[in-house]
């Protein structure tokens, strides 16, 4: 299985006792930044702020930055699809791949995509950004730059309420105004973070702190921008609004943010960071019920996310060694799920299925959806041999295969096939939603 | 039992649009996603071969087939939501509607294909093809966040979700988008929406195509960020000479610092579009494209851009060019040869870059093919996805050509 800096929040790249770990740490050269058509060509390993930091005399960046951005790999990233909270404007991981060179199964090398970013027949690049490894190990990546903005704004609003704060972000996203990113804390996580060494002067009596950055290429219009933002902020329920003076406290604005995963490592000895997403306008309600759900549970769940895209991460914090406090936690994860898919959301936005939201997968795709993503799986990989027992959850595919024809009408004679016979055969799915 | 009876008894009379069209092929009207999955797993038991049509204002419906599947019935748009700037429509509803409804709740989907103004949202969505506007908001494929399709044995499957991120699964989205209907046919689309823009100006500046390259690039280096920044040929763009439409969209504050930006860039030489004039320049070259018999599109690294509209002018002609210089992406329109296609194909390929044949009568489709050659050891992938997806080869859609 492969694994890149190992930070993924998942278990994508945990192994179990049979498989051998490809670490592709040591494929780690940029190979090539290309200014004139905002390009670049990295190995695997790169680590995400490197290239960024490679890039920025060319007055150009790498948008997509994941917190864990100065240990994590652009391989991994790939794999993930992983998000970050500049992806508001700029677009996540699967936007910015070019062109890739990726190792089969089998040990075949090919070439998807071309270095223009146009999809040379279909989109496998596309494909493949996001498959957790199930695929194939890119050993070469072309990646989309883009020139780092002439004019930034962040701002830091503070509210009363998780439902005000909630009602912000709906107010700026339907406004037409783009924000480079969005970002949201509860309480719990200000705290969390006012206590570290990364303490940003978030204030502490706040419900929810609202973390706005607005770029472009001219400052008039940057301006403007911000603004109407604080504008509407202000309509909405903030009760003030500080904007970074210079770039050394927007630095610290972002610290706080970029280091909450840390930070909450002061609030107990283990925390089970979660992802969700839901549509932007359910936020506030969803908001409140994680909060019951909490409440029932007797858990500490801190809300750090990007609320412009309505990507949840409630983490939970506990002690693994009270007896009984682990089962509390996987029934309060699972309620929490539930409740981002009952208003019409997904079960991870940027994290990826891994292992940890495998049994999730029925909630939110049907027997034939599954059944369709195994059978791709099997495309690349037919043994499925590479990251093993991730993504999709195999043995309920198994089941499906052998239930036999689904009627297809009068006088049909559907056929079972074993999903076996083909390489690419879709085993049979039962239509119906189910649960493991 | 004829093939008419059984789609009869299967989805009733009305489903059945025309008994026997011109080259009598039967039109297949499904009026749900589900009536979609009966007609193809009927398909796959009978072994009929099925054609793929939307508006038929786009590609020729002209494969030869026992059967064309319309989607024109599905045209139903069950959600827009302003407040999540998102929409579901079904694959059958036409773009010039969609986007009526879509303005009607103040939101925009920031794409502008090439065509007639009723092709369908399917056609668009299964084809890739995106206008001018992939300049400032990228390809097909970044505006759709999920799709429903059916594959060639009767499947429904489901992709991605309606909210704006989502990692859940393999992203087989990708797949469908571009994918002219070779792995499913789309029936339901989950798009990624803006709100409708504030401001929306369009520039234009007539000249040589080489001065006009040298502005194109003088406006990317000062930093502005146009919507749309298009390089157009004569005929296209209905001017004398090239022409160079700037379209800025966004926030008044937006649009007004990036119009000086563009003064600057340009020393004042752009003339501005009022609203009416603009919206008839754009809409006019997106439909100038579909009257030409044969479309393509290719994608190369943005300064590979003059040096590849050279090529087309020398290899088949530049009358009907529409170029996005700045992301290397060109679209061509008129008349060619399979021979002359092949060899272009040849030529480009040896330059890394794909040619994707976007609209042409079937003899020249099925001679070369939307895609052509795949690139080493991708040809293997391509098939058992398309095995995988329509085991039964129900779909007659020419993906690779005959050569």
């Amino acid at each position: 299985m492969p694994r890149g800096a190992g930070t993924g929040l998942s278990g994508g790249a945990l192994a179990d006792g049979s498989a051998v770990l490809v670490v592709l740490t040591r494929l780690n050269r940029i190979l090539r930044i290309d200014p004139t058509n905002r390009v670049a060509v990295v190995e695997p390993g790169v680590v995400n702020a490197r290239l960024s930091a490679a890039a920025a005399p060319l007055g150009l960046h790498y948008a997509p930055d994941p917190s864990s951005q100065t240990a994590c790999t652009i391989g991994g990233n790939v794999a993930e699809n992983a998000g970050g909270p500049h992806c508001l404007k700029y677009g996540v991981t699967a936007n910015h791949v070019l062109a890739l060179e990726v190792v089969l199964a089998d040990g075949r090398l090919v070439e998807l995509g071309s270095p223009g970013g146009e999809p040379w027949g279909p989109d496998l690049v596309g494909l493949f950004v996001g498959s957790e490894g199930n695929f194939g190990i890119a050993t070469r990546i072309a990646v989309r730059l883009h020139p780092l903005p002439r004019a930034v704004r962040t701002l830091l609003a503070d509210f009363a309420s998780l439902r005000s704060a909630g009602e912000g972000v709906s107010a700026v996203i339907a406004s037409g105004i783009v924000p480079a990113a969005l970002e949201m804390m509860d309480q719990s996580c200000i705290n969390a973070v006012e206590d570290s060494v990364y303490a940003a002067g978030y204030p502490r009596d706040a419900a929810a702190v609202l973390l706005v950055e607005l770029d472009g290429g001219a400052e008039a219009a940057v301006a403007a921008e911000a603004t109407t933002v604080a504008e509407l902020l202000l309509t909405h329920g903030a009760r003030s609004i500080r904007t970074a003076s210079d770039a050394a406290e927007r630095e610290r604005l972002w610290q706080g943010r970029k280091k909450a995963f840390g930070a909450m490592g002061r609030l107990s000895r283990d925390l089970v960071v979660q992802d969700a997403v839901v549509p932007r306008s359910a936020l506030p309600d969803v908001l409140e019920t994680i909060g019951r759900i909490a409440a029932t549970y007797q858990l500490t769940v801190s809300n750090v996310f990007h609320a412009g895209d309505g990507n949840l991460h409630p983490n939970i914090s506990f002690d693994g060694a009270v007896p009984g406090l682990k089962a509390r936690v996987d029934a309060a994860s699972t309620e929490i799920m539930e409740a981002c898919i009952a208003v019409g959301g997904t079960i991870t936005g940027e994290h990826g299925v891994g292992l940890d939201k495998l049994r999730y997968m029925p909630l939110i795709f049907d027997g034939d959806s599954l059944a369709a993503m195994r059978a791709v799986r099997r495309v690349w990989d037919p043994d499925e041999r590479v990251n093993p027992g991730k993504v999709v959850p195999v043995h309920a595919c198994r089941e499906w295969a052998g239930w036999g024809p689904r009627a297809t009408g009068p006088g049909s004679a559907g056929q079972t096939r074993p999903g076996t016979a083909d390489p690419g055969a879709m085993p049979r799915g039962s239509g119906d939603r189910m649960a493991v | 039992m004829s093939l008419l009876e059984r789609v009869r008894a299967l989805l009733g009379d009305d489903a059945v649009e025309i008994a026997g069209g011109p080259d009598a092929v039967p039109r297949v009207a499904p009026a749900s996603p589900d009536a979609v999955a009966l007609l193809l797993g009927t398909a796959r038991e009978e072994g009929w071969r099925v054609r793929l049509e939307g508006a038929g204002t786009w590609l020729p419906a002209d494969a030869p087939a026992d059967l064309a599947l319309t989607t024109r019935r599905l045209d139903r748009v069950p959600a827009i939501e302003p407040q999540d700037l998102s929409a579901t429509a079904e694959a059958g509803i036409g773009c010039d509607l969609l986007r009526q409804q879509l303005a009607d709740r103040g939101t925009w989907l920031a794409l502008d294909p090439p065509g007639l103004a009723g092709r369908t949202l399917g056609s668009v969505v299964a084809t890739a093809t995106a206008g001018p506007l992939r300049q400032g908001f990228g390809a097909v494929r970044d505006h759709v966040l999920g799709v429903t399709f059916v594959t060639g044995d009767g499947r429904l499957v489901h992709s991605g979700g309606r909210v704006v991120k989502n990692v859940a699964g393999y992203d087989l989205t990708k797949l469908e988008a571009g994918g002219f209907g070779a792995f499913g046919v789309i029936v339901l689309v989950h798009l990624r929406l803006r709100a409708l823009p504030r401001a929306d100006q369009t520039f234009v500046l007539a000249g040589t195509r080489e001065d006009l390259t040298q502005v194109a690039e003088d406006i990317v280096a000062a930093g502005l960020q146009p919507a749309a920044l298009e390089l157009m040929s004569p005929a296209l763009a209905r001017r004398e000479g090239w022409a160079l439409a700037v379209r800025l969209a966004g926030s008044a504050a937006l649009v007004a610092s990036q119009e000086a930006g563009l003064r600057g860039a340009s020393g004042g030489r752009f003339t501005a579009l009022r609203a009416d004039e603009a919206h008839g320049f754009w809409m006019r070259a997106a439909e100038s494209v579909a009257t030409r018999p044969v479309t393509f599109r290719i994608g190369g690294l943005p300064d590979s851009s003059d040096e590849l509209l050279d090529l087309l002018q020398h290899q088949v002609g530049d009358e009907w060019v529409s170029a996005s210089p700045a992301v290397g992406a060109i679209r061509w329109a008129g008349d060619t040869t399979v021979d002359r296609l092949r060899r272009l194909r040849r030529t480009l390929a040896g330059l890394e870059v794909p040619l994707t044949l976007e609209r042409a009568p079937w003899p020249m489709r099925s001679a070369v093919g939307h895609f052509g050659a795949y690139r080493e050891g991708v040809g293997p992938l391509v098939a058992s996805l398309r095995r995988t997806f329509d085991p039964g080869e129900a779909f007659v859609v020419a993906v690779e050509g005959s050569e």
